[in-house]
């Protein structure tokens, strides 16, 4: 094993570089996945019926493809659609396929969707039926049962299988690194491969990245879950 | 241009080798695995927990890297170590089955874990009672009981790793990914092939559904279902 390459400020700084990216990619992909999770769970346990097809071949699709495959398929399919290509200069919302970061982004986030959806939505068809009777009996409108007592309450249970999702999502940014011209941790790590021919610990020093940033989601995870679902906790004795 | 869909298909029958030999591989370990966790020998348990926590807190494709390009630099360095010819080459299906089997050993060993626990200690000491030994116990009781408890999550799991196989393209191996796309920068049809790739991988999904839900009816004959 050879080290003497870590302590190189410019190693560090690639690697520094591809921690941002991560990160970057990780939260704006969990944010922008989590709206449309909302709103595909709704679709999916709503009453008007083609919605709700719609929405389960959306997820059927996404939870029974590989990330990869979608990420080639927004990366080398639409971004190399000449019909896109012809406006990615100047019309607004097809400027952004230009930007590899974007494809990413926008092939995570649909993936992130498809996923959370389905837990949100089981979420949401657990909701004892004592809580809506009670909100209707206080009369409020479905609209209002929704905001006030299903989501709020969906959402909380759905924390701890949410809290897998994440890692997950971050785990599956290191898909990041087959699309060229994106440098996050994964890609940082080939390129001291490369560079170094130093496989072990290049790679290594990745996992290292990952296995800590895990851990950081975790703990964070664990205490959000003691502060918000800890009216389901078990009754200390 | 048919004949890029034939090449897919071939690749879609590698696809299903890989993720076969690498289920075989988990589900090995997800056993060792479970047995170390319950052994009740600290060192086994520990060992056990941190090849769970280790794998499960990186990326499959950092692994899979590092087993690709480190494990073959390791295997030249063992080699020439022991004044071997270091003329070997870790091949691409070898190095993405070890790896993809490695993981899901680490997810297989919490869900059996999780399965052997949910069966009643009674009848494990009834087993032992009757005289039978520990393989006979596992084989006899544990194990026809511990498929029905293992299921829902040797579903999940087994679904997440023939999706997960579609990495192994990114190290050479050319499985229906590696062709879609291949054959996607060829004929410049950026869509349709990785279109087919992708609804051959839905295929594969819908019938492991199918099956493993027969699998479980007949696993859950005898048993009460419990309606909410």
């Amino acid at each position: 094993m050879n080290w003497e390459v870590f302590s190189d400020p410019a190693t560090l700084a690639l690697y520094g570089e591809g921690l941002v990216t991560t990160l970057s990619l990780l939260l704006s992909s969990l944010a922008v996945g989590a709206v449309l999770a909302l709103l595909l769970a709704l679709a999916l346990t709503g009453s008007v019926a083609p919605l709700r097809w719609l929405a389960g071949a959306y997820t059927y699709c996404i939870r029974g493809t590989p990330l990869l495959i979608q990420v080639y398929l927004i990366y080398y399919g639409l971004a190399q659609l000449e019909w896109i290509q012809a406006r990615w200069d100047d019309v607004w919302p097809w400027t952004h396929f230009k930007d590899p970061f974007f494809c990413a982004l926008l092939a995570f986030a649909l993936n992130n969707a498809g996923y959370t959806a389905e837990m949100l939505a089981g979420s949401i068809r657990e909701t004892s039926a004592g809580e809506l009777e009670a909100a209707q009996a206080m009369g409020m409108s479905r609209w209002q049962t929704l905001r006030r007592i299903v989501v709020p309450s969906a959402l909380r249970r759905t924390l701890p299988a949410y809290s897998n999702e994440v890692v997950m999502m971050l785990h599956s940014t290191s898909l990041a690194s087959t699309v060229p011209a994106m440098l996050d941790v994964t890609a940082a790590a080939s390129r001291i491969y490369s560079d170094f021919y130093l496989p072990f610990e290049a790679y290594i020093f990745a996992a290292a990245i990952y296995l800590s940033i895990t851990f950081i989601l975790v703990g964070i995870f664990r205490v959000t879950e003691r502060r918000y679902l800890a009216y389901l906790a078990p009754r200390r004795a | 241009m048919d004949g890029y869909y034939l090449s897919i298909l071939e690749g879609a029958v590698l696809t299903v080798g890989v993720s076969l030999t690498s289920l075989a591989v988990a589900v090995a370990l997800g056993l060792l695995g479970a047995s170390a966790k319950l052994s009740g020998n600290p060192l086994l348990a520990g060992a056990a927990t941190a090849y769970t926590t280790l794998i499960r807190g990186i990326p499959e494709l950092v692994l899979m890297l590092l087993v690709f390009y480190g494990g073959t630099i390791g295997l030249i360095n063992l080699l020439e170590s022991l004044g071997l010819d270091p003329n070997v080459d870790i091949n691409p299906f070898t190095a993405g089955v070890l790896t993809i089997g490695f993981i899901y050993g680490a997810y297989m060993t919490e869900t059996f874990r999780g399965a052997i626990l949910a069966i009643p200690k009674g009848q494990m000491e009834a087993a032992w009672a009757f005289g039978m030994g520990r393989t006979q116990t596992f084989w006899r009781i544990t194990m026809p009981q511990m498929i029905r408890y293992a299921l829902p999550g040797f579903t999940n799991n087994w679904l997440v790793l023939i999706k997960s196989t579609a990495l192994i393209s990114l190290i050479g191996l050319h499985e229906m990914t590696y062709r879609a796309k291949q054959a996607s920068a060829a004929t410049r049809e950026p869509f349709i092939f990785l279109l087919f790739a992708a609804a051959l991988f839905l295929a594969f999904t819908s019938v492991s559904l199918w099956v493993l839900r027969k699998v479980n009816q007949r696993y859950s004959l005898g048993t009460k279902k419990v309606q909410l």
